[in-house]
């Protein structure tokens, strides 16, 4: 009797949740993101995650939800609903039943406030084919922390079943134009939520950069009246001028140890490539041709940088040694591919590719040459890949306005992010947090 | 008193009996009996100048209004049109460029900043690298006409900064340009 009672209840409470999920103008004025979840992965991994017990005042953040958004964003996890029974750390549970749920793994936990404002967050990974633990942890966070929480105890699980680090708790960086004279440089959690704005400027913002240490952003602000490559501390907010040098300056880069940037400057005539010290002394060209090089991106070694020249006509993308010198050609298919990433392994490159009049995210594997489409919108631009190398992160373009999608590398899941207002674009997906 | 200052006196107060009579309106023909207006110094005339009278102003003096904010000059023409994925400077945007490059020339000490942009088509800093080509090439073509490397400063806006809104061929024909801002 008890089931006929709790399954409508819980078959209301999944359409609420997809209502949210899926929802792609929220109308809520909130300033977050919003996660739309498109395609299916293949091999899915059901897991369970009971809500968490709470002890005292209520949290203000749902730890338990977050997971679930998290583990179901990363393409890896099938949610197995768990119903409404709060499920403590502590308490005793059947595994077997809930492997009979079809759960193979079920996370259970608690969140008390404790007496100096903080909360005490403690969960369990439990593994019900084995019928064994395979993590638990507590964790105690301010109520601003507490998302940062819910995202590190999602990276533990992913890690733990996947083997692979989990990418939860890293931070993007985007640029959104609120009206045509406002632009702003965000800094949000991975899932779009908590963003903030580092800058607001009453001229455009492109190209933001993260430092290999998350510490700083370059980025390309017209707020002088024509582009110039600014470094930003994200913490304090100090910045100052890297690259201002007569004409364009544009597309910074970092070397993989944070020492260097490479940037396009346009001091000698067209955009061409040059490689300077992160602040801003030592510049020197890299490239010597007579039309466009541009876009620069460092190899996982450092020993050479990708970029877009339209050396052979259209756009492509080359690759020369970081000292300069002759370049090789790395994009056959297609006459304009441009904005190439380089993958955390250093064994694929993502770029967009224009085909009959499409734009969008391709992946590469650099030894083979097998080329992938990722995704299936017209307008992408910007890709960059997630610190563990399994998504992408890319802009699209829905209805004319800009949003930020994410993709796994081979193509079978894409995630949505859209925002409530303005035009989202130019995002780039920051470091593991150390 | 010396004779001369005698006359001097005598003319300049004839002139100014004339002056006063150069006040009110007279017949042609009572005025044209009055042959002492040559002896009489010109400044003396001055309150009879036509109302309509145009000045002329030297623009190397400095002084004046700037032909660059003349409406009717053809320097307010400040936009050179691109064809699609095209740095050509097309035929019927030369004369634009032509009256810069000689005003650039005669004026020396103008400074001017070429701006190159593009439609909202393809990636944002490939663009902006497109649009630092167009604003090169209306450089070059200044720099034929005797413009000096110095005055000219090329910058690109990429498709950051459309005029025409929306995504139509209207829209994009006017955003495939170069302005030229003095500065």
């Amino acid at each position: 009797m008890s089931e006929t009672i709790t399954r409508p209840a819980s078959s209301i409470r999944r359409a609420v949740c997809a209502l949210i999920l899926l929802a792609p103008f929220p109308l809520t004025s909130s300033a977050q993101l919003r996660v739309e979840i498109t395609g299916v992965g293949s091999q899915q991994f059901p897991i369970s995650i009971a809500n968490f017990a709470r002890n005292g005042q209520a949290a203000p953040a749902e730890i338990d939800s977050i997971i679930r958004a998290d583990l179901s964003r990363s393409g890896l996890f099938r949610i197995i609903d768990a119903g409404s029974p709060a499920i403590a750390e502590n308490a005793t549970v059947n595994l077997a039943e809930w492997k009979g749920r079809g759960a193979d793994a079920l996370v259970v936990g608690s969140i008390a406030r404790l007496a100096d404002g903080r909360f005490d967050v403690r969960y369990r990974l439990l593994d019900t084919v084995k019928q064994a633990q395979l993590d638990g942890l507590s964790y105690v966070s301010t109520a601003a922390d507490l998302r940062l929480t819910a995202h590190r105890i999602a990276d533990r699980i992913y890690e733990k079943i996947t083997g692979e680090r989990g990418v939860f708790a890293t931070r993007i960086a985007y640029v959104v134009q609120t009206s045509p004279k406002s632009w702003e440089l965000h800094i949000a959690d991975a899932d779009g939520f908590n963003p903030q704005a580092a800058l607001r400027s009453r001229e455009p913002i492109i190209s933001p950069a993260w430092s290999p240490d998350g510490t700083r952003l370059a980025y390309v602000s017209f707020e002088s009246g024509k582009p110039v490559v600014y470094v930003h501390s994200v913490t304090t907010g100090e910045r100052r001028a890297g690259a201002n040098f007569r004409g364009s300056n544009s597309a910074p880069a970092w070397s993989p140890d944070g020492r260097s940037l490479a940037v396009t400057l346009t001091r000698e005539g067209n955009s061409q490539i040059f490689l300077m010290n992160a602040d801003g002394s030592n510049v020197r060209r890299l490239t010597t041709s007579t039309g466009i090089d541009t876009e620069p991106a460092f190899s996982v070694d450092g020993g050479s940088i990708y970029f877009t020249s339209d050396r052979g006509g259209g756009p492509q993308i080359y690759r020369m040694p970081v000292s300069g010198g002759s370049a090789q050609r790395v994009t056959f298919n297609g006459d304009y591919n441009i904005s190439a990433r380089v993958s955390p392994d250093g064994k694929q490159l993502a770029y967009i590719g224009r085909r009959g009049g499409r734009l969008q995210v391709y992946v590469l594997d650099i030894a083979g040459g097998q080329e992938v489409l990722v995704t299936d919108t017209a307008s992408d631009e910007s890709p960059s890949f997630a610190p563990n190398g399994r998504l992408l992160l890319y802009a699209t373009e829905v209805n004319g306005r800009g949003i930020l999608a994410s993709a796994s590398t081979d193509g079978r899941v894409r995630t949505r992010l859209s925002g409530p207002s303005g035009d989202i674009r130019e995002p780039t997906w920051g470091p593991f947090i150390k | 008193m010396t004779t001369t200052q005698l006359s001097r006196s005598a003319l300049l107060a004839t002139a100014f009996m004339f002056a006063l009579a150069g006040c009110s309106s007279v017949n042609l023909d009572e005025q044209k009996p009055a042959p002492i207006v040559d002896a009489a110094p010109v400044t003396a005339t001055k309150t009879d100048s036509d109302p309509r009278a145009v000045a002329p102003v030297d623009a190397q003096a400095g002084r004046g209004l700037d032909p660059l904010n003349d409406p009717n000059n053809p320097l307010s023409k400040r936009s050179v049109f691109f064809d699609f994925d095209s740095f050509v400077v097309k035929s019927e945007y030369q004369p634009i460029v032509q009256t810069h490059g000689s005003y650039l020339g005669t004026n020396k000490q103008r400074r001017v900043v070429v701006e190159g942009h593009t439609d909202e088509r393809g990636g944002r800093e490939y663009n902006l690298a497109l649009g630092q080509k167009r604003a090169e090439a209306v450089k070059q073509r200044l720099m034929l006409l005797g413009v000096v490397d110095s005055q000219v400063e090329t910058v690109s806006f990429g498709e950051e900064k459309p005029r025409g809104s929306g995504s139509s061929e209207d829209a994009w024909a006017q955003n495939r340009r170069a302005d030229l801002n003095y500065r």
